[in-house]
């Protein structure tokens, strides 16, 4: 059974270099090969979900090495949701890519697709840091091919910066992974939570700088303030579907700071106890501010949803900051919910773009399937804003509900009514324009091809998705709980990572951390 | 040792954000390989500096070694980086190709006819 937890990510590895080298000129095998990819790995992610949900930690030692010296993947519940996320999304988005042929119109789509996957799945499941930078990396380069999937001057130099942002958030994070280890000695989470505990003074203020270095690393991924402005121009100029993907990767950044900084830098840790939350706090705040001023500000619709993730990425991390249970249980649904409304915002906003012609936000000629479009998008911008009766109105409430201290509860509560307040100003004015002012326009209606119930249906989906989980709040909130409590209990992760594996460690073995931290 | 060491991480780093502030691909590239060249020598030293010692444990479990953790450390970030600047070449060379020249800011903020950019009001 314990191998199933590596499936994830060999499936994709495997298969991109196959629909890379041998079906390169066949784009309906390569589309069916990697459609099959795709549901596979969401086959085995809600295996793995399911696994996981019993509250057992278990942990994939590579080559079978034992833990701080091995590289080893570990499946929580916090992992396994993140990788069953991954794989409905990427479904819903390649999906949409093949059935509107946006896949078709540059190379190697599904190879750098698949090599998405592997990335994203793996960033999720690995439980070493040093491994978690290779998987960021594989992330990135995969993304920075689709990014600039089907060319064009704009997109071009839109994926230019991004390249440029993000190789110098790698460069930041190896900083950071080098004065870890010079301070600790190890880079496997499990181990560095432990060590973590026992630091020596003279260390801690070196702990302290590759906490916060990995801090703001982790928040160039998750476009949180003063790191969020790569994103509108990269989410705008990509390939909707791309960016409709993308809509993961700042979670991935989300992830990795609730991972580390509460396993690691978390409560209990002594010198570097709660460092992060005096800074995401406020960050957060602005970060807020910035999507919904964005929002309100765009004058064009993808820019626009770009600055709704922008906010909603702000909502998620200020939930975060609060590092309670609750609060992360909050975020874990928020998380969720705020993934699917980016996709169908992006999804929807492609067709119909697709069909206008002229990306601006003004009134023009209806399109055809005008009233389908509008309620699609009214359904989506009504999720991303956090409206009843869909998921992210009880998304923001559970986060309200959740910042209740007496220093949070003014900025916190303010910042996201008010925030919601704009992003629903801003999706009414570009909804309004788009839909209705567009049928008092006199002009002779272009002829557009209508919208193939396939095409429609990927976008359908991850409404779907939000509605199921409006419809199963319940449950899938005591599911968030238990996740968030497991993430707690360090003690569990520790023991189930470092004790308690089956070949004990060698007397040889044990020897070498010690003598490598006195080096 | 030390001093050279720290010196050149220093130069090299100062250098490398000096020139992934300038607004042309060509400098910012260049930029982002010194930064790496940087980073791929602090992590070597991350180990503790360690003159003429073997990267392993003799038998009789002498303590002096130098740590090996860190050269397959900066293995990986070796690849890595050249593969990254690699795809970052391919990227900005289409960029230029496309848009005739290699300013790194997008057109909606980039200041009218300026040849040798500054700030771009943003």
């Amino acid at each position: 059974m314990s191998h199933w937890i590596i499936a994830p990510v060999i499936l994709p590895a495997l298969l991109a270099p196959v629909i890379g080298f041998v079906m390169r000129h066949d784009i309906s095998m390569a589309r069916i090969a990697s459609l099959t990819g795709a549901a596979l790995v969401v086959a085995i992610a809600t295996g793995l979900a399911l696994t996981a949900a019993g509250g057992e930690t278990l942990v994939y030692r590579l080559g079978d090495w034992p833990a701080p010296f091995g590289i080893v993947l570990v499946l929580d519940r916090l992992s396994a949701m993140m990788v069953l996320l991954t794989s409905l999304l990427a479904l819903i988005v390649l999906a949409h890519a093949v059935a509107t042929g946006w896949d078709a119109r540059g190379q190697h789509f599904h190879a750098l697709f698949q090599f998405q996957i592997m990335g994203l799945v793996g960033a999720f499941l690995t439980g070493d840091i040093f491994n978690l930078f290779v998987f960021f990396e594989i992330l990135l380069i995969a993304s920075y091919g689709l990014m600039i999937h089907g060319g064009g001057q704009a997109r071009l130099r839109a994926g230019l910066q991004y390249v440029v942002i993000n190789l110098a958030g790698s460069t930041l994070f190896l900083f950071a992974l080098g004065v870890l280890y010079a301070a600790t000695g190890t880079l496997n989470i499990a181990d560095l939570a432990r060590v973590m505990e026992g630091i020596e003074p003279d260390d801690a203020s070196l702990v302290r700088v590759a906490a916060m270095l990995l801090m703001v690393v982790f928040a160039v991924k998750a476009a949180l303030f003063p790191v969020q402005f790569w994103l509108p121009g990269a989410y705008a100029n990509a390939p909707a579907p791309v960016a409709a993907l993308f809509a993961i990767m700042t979670k991935v950044g989300a992830y990795a700071i609730i991972r580390v900084h509460t396993l690691v830098f978390g409560p209990g840790a002594g010198a570097t106890a709660d460092i992060a939350s005096t800074w995401l706090f406020p960050a957060a705040l602005v970060t807020i501010a910035i999507g919904a001023f964005g929002v309100l500000g765009a004058r064009r619709l993808m820019p626009m949803v770009a600055f709704s993730v922008v906010g909603s990425m702000g909502a998620l991390l200020l939930a975060v900051s609060a590092f309670t249970p609750t609060a992360l249980a909050a975020a874990f649904y928020y998380l969720v919910h705020s993934t699917f409304a980016a996709a169908a915002l992006f999804l929807v906003a492609d067709l119909v773009l697709t069909r206008r012609g002229d990306e601006r936000l003004l009134a023009l000629p209806p399109t055809v399937q005008n009233g389908l479009f509008a309620a699609l998008f009214f359904a989506a911008a009504i999720a991303m804003a956090g409206m009843p009766p869909l998921s992210g109105f009880l998304g923001k409430l559970l986060v309200l509900d959740a910042l209740r201290a007496p220093g949070q509860i003014g900025w916190a509560w303010s910042a996201i009514l008010i925030g919601s307040l704009l992003t629903i100003l801003g999706f009414a004015r570009a909804g309004s324009t788009l839909f209705w002012k567009s049928t008092a326009v006199d002009t002779e209606a272009t002829t557009t091809t209508a919208a193939t119930p396939l095409q429609l249906a990927p976008a359908m989906v991850a409404l779907a998705m939000l509605a199921g989980l409006t419809a199963f709040a319940g449950p899938l909130t005591a599911q968030f709980q238990h996740t968030a409590d497991q993430l707690f209990d360090r003690g569990g992760y520790v023991g189930a990572v470092l004790g308690a594996s089956p070949p004990e460690p060698t007397t040889d073995a044990a020897t070498v951390p010690a003598s490598s931290e006195e080096n | 040792m030390e001093l050279v060491i720290a010196t050149s991480i220093g130069a090299l780093t100062a250098g490398g954000v000096y020139l992934i502030l300038r607004l042309r691909a060509f400098p910012v590239i260049l930029g982002l390989a010194l930064l790496s060249y940087a980073v791929n020598l602090f992590l070597f030293a991350s180990g503790r500096l360690a003159v003429n010692m073997p990267p392993v444990l003799d038998k009789y479990g002498d303590a002096s070694y130098t740590d090996p953790l860190p050269q397959a450390l900066v293995l990986t970030a070796i690849v890595i980086s050249f593969g990254m600047t690699a795809v970052l070449v391919m990227v900005a060379l289409g960029a230029f190709v496309e848009s005739g020249d290699d300013r790194i800011n997008t057109e909606e903020d980039a200041p009218e006819g300026d040849d040798e950019p500054t700030e771009a009001p943003r």
